[in-house]
């Protein structure tokens, strides 16, 4: 019998939710509102450019970007198939959901390598 | 605060009727029963067909909440009937539909054989390569071996967690929480060696993989057996059966 290969997705997406709810609202935190309001002082900012041109930094945050994606892919995904009730078009979405996952981990990957 | 201390005389149940013989639509009638704050809604039912009306048809067996047999929707509410007081849904109009996702037969009497279906499908009951004889005496389990099943073993059949399953009613399909509990029930039974072939059934799009995490089949259950986290469960050693036959394609079917 053929097995579904949903455990590839379902591994991007159990990851994604892991990994968006233990290091997204961290990095929110001190990112966006801790550094710019002064509650923490920052380090000089040479180091942490350094930190980012770190190539195991810079592979870390790829991967993290793609986890998150993944995850939004595959709620979304059932969201309009279920939620709307689009269960004819299930190839359609998989394909344009997963599909903007996969662009968005390039861009990403784009931007993130040519920081610094 | 008064208002919930003054207990009715009556109240008010508005029950769903299909009688293929006098109605092609369902209808609602209803029922003025007399209230008492130890009725459940299964006696206001049973006053109801004893002295009011006796051909409303429902299914009841136990009246104690093991059967699984009463289970109908109360105020779009799926619950047990036995096991649930008038009181709770006070002041009324009180409405007894049956359960959704399952075709009416006949008033609050449900067609389950879809479920029944399903229970063969994944194969809920012990499997073994090969029965030992008689002669060599029981299966023994240590306390823990049974706590590692025991919860799913709880599970009465009363199809609660199917009426309140999004996905379920959208794709019949769909195998569902009690039945994938029950594969679950199995599997991590220590005298069980048949989980290599409920996985065949259960890791296809329709088993597992069809749940998108609703959650709503652990909150009605009635017996506690969390059919959500037994699939979630899962879909973890489903995905490393997976991983581990690609690795490894020869050693796994
Ligand atoms: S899992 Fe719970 S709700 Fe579902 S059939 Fe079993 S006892 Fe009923």
């Amino acid at each position: 019998m053929k097995r579904s290969r949903e455990p590839i997705i379902w591994v991007l997406f159990g990851g994604g939710g892991m990994a968006s709810a233990l290091f997204l609202p961290v990095l929110i935190l001190v990112l966006f509102i801790a550094l710019p309001l002064g509650w923490v002082q920052s380090a000089p900012i040479d180091d942490l450019q350094w930190l980012v041109r770190h190539p195991l930094t810079r592979l870390g945050l790829i991967v993290f970007v793609m986890l998150c994606l993944f995850h939004w892919a595959h709620r979304f995904r059932y969201t309009l198939y279920d939620g709307l009730q689009l269960s004819h078009l299930n190839e359609v979405i998989a394909v344009l959901t997963y599909g903007m996952a996969m662009v968005g981990t390039v861009v990403g990957a784009y931007l993130i390598w040519g920081v610094g | 605060m008064s208002e919930t201390l003054t207990v009715p005389e009556t109240v008010i149940l508005e029950v769903f009727r299909y009688r293929p013989e006098v109605e092609s639509e369902p209808t609602f009638d209803s029922f003025e029963v007399p209230f008492h704050p130890e009725w459940m809604i299964l006696d206001a039912l049973n006053y109801i067909k004893d002295d009011l009306d006796g051909s409303l048809s429902y299914r009841w067996a136990c009246r104690m909440g093991v059967c699984g047999s009463c289970g109908m929707l109360a105020n779009g509410q799926p619950v047990l009937t036995c096991a649930t007081y008038l009181e709770s849904l006070l002041p009324g109009p009180i409405r007894i539909e049956p359960l959704e996702g399952f075709p009416v037969i006949r008033d609050l009497v449900g067609d389950i054989g879809d479920f029944m279906n399903k229970l063969s499908d994944v194969k809920a009951w012990l499997i073994r390569d090969e029965e030992k004889p008689v002669e060599d005496g029981e299966y023994l389990q240590t306390p823990s071996q049974l706590d590692d099943y025991k919860q799913y073993s709880m599970c009465i059949n009363c199809m609660l967690c199917y009426s309140a399953c999004p996905v379920y009613r959208l794709e019949p399909e769909f195998i569902g929480p009690a039945a994938i509990a029950l594969a679950q029930r199995y599997n991590l039974d220590s005298r069980d060696e048949g989980a290599e072939e409920r996985m065949d059934v259960l890791s296809q799009h329709d088993g597992i993989w069809g749940c998108t995490l609703v959650g709503e089949c652990t909150e009605v259950c009635p017996k506690g057996v969390d059919p959500a986290g037994a699939i979630q469960r899962y879909k973890v050693s489903a995905t490393m059966d997976y991983f581990k036959s690609l690795l490894m394609p020869r050693s796994s079917s």
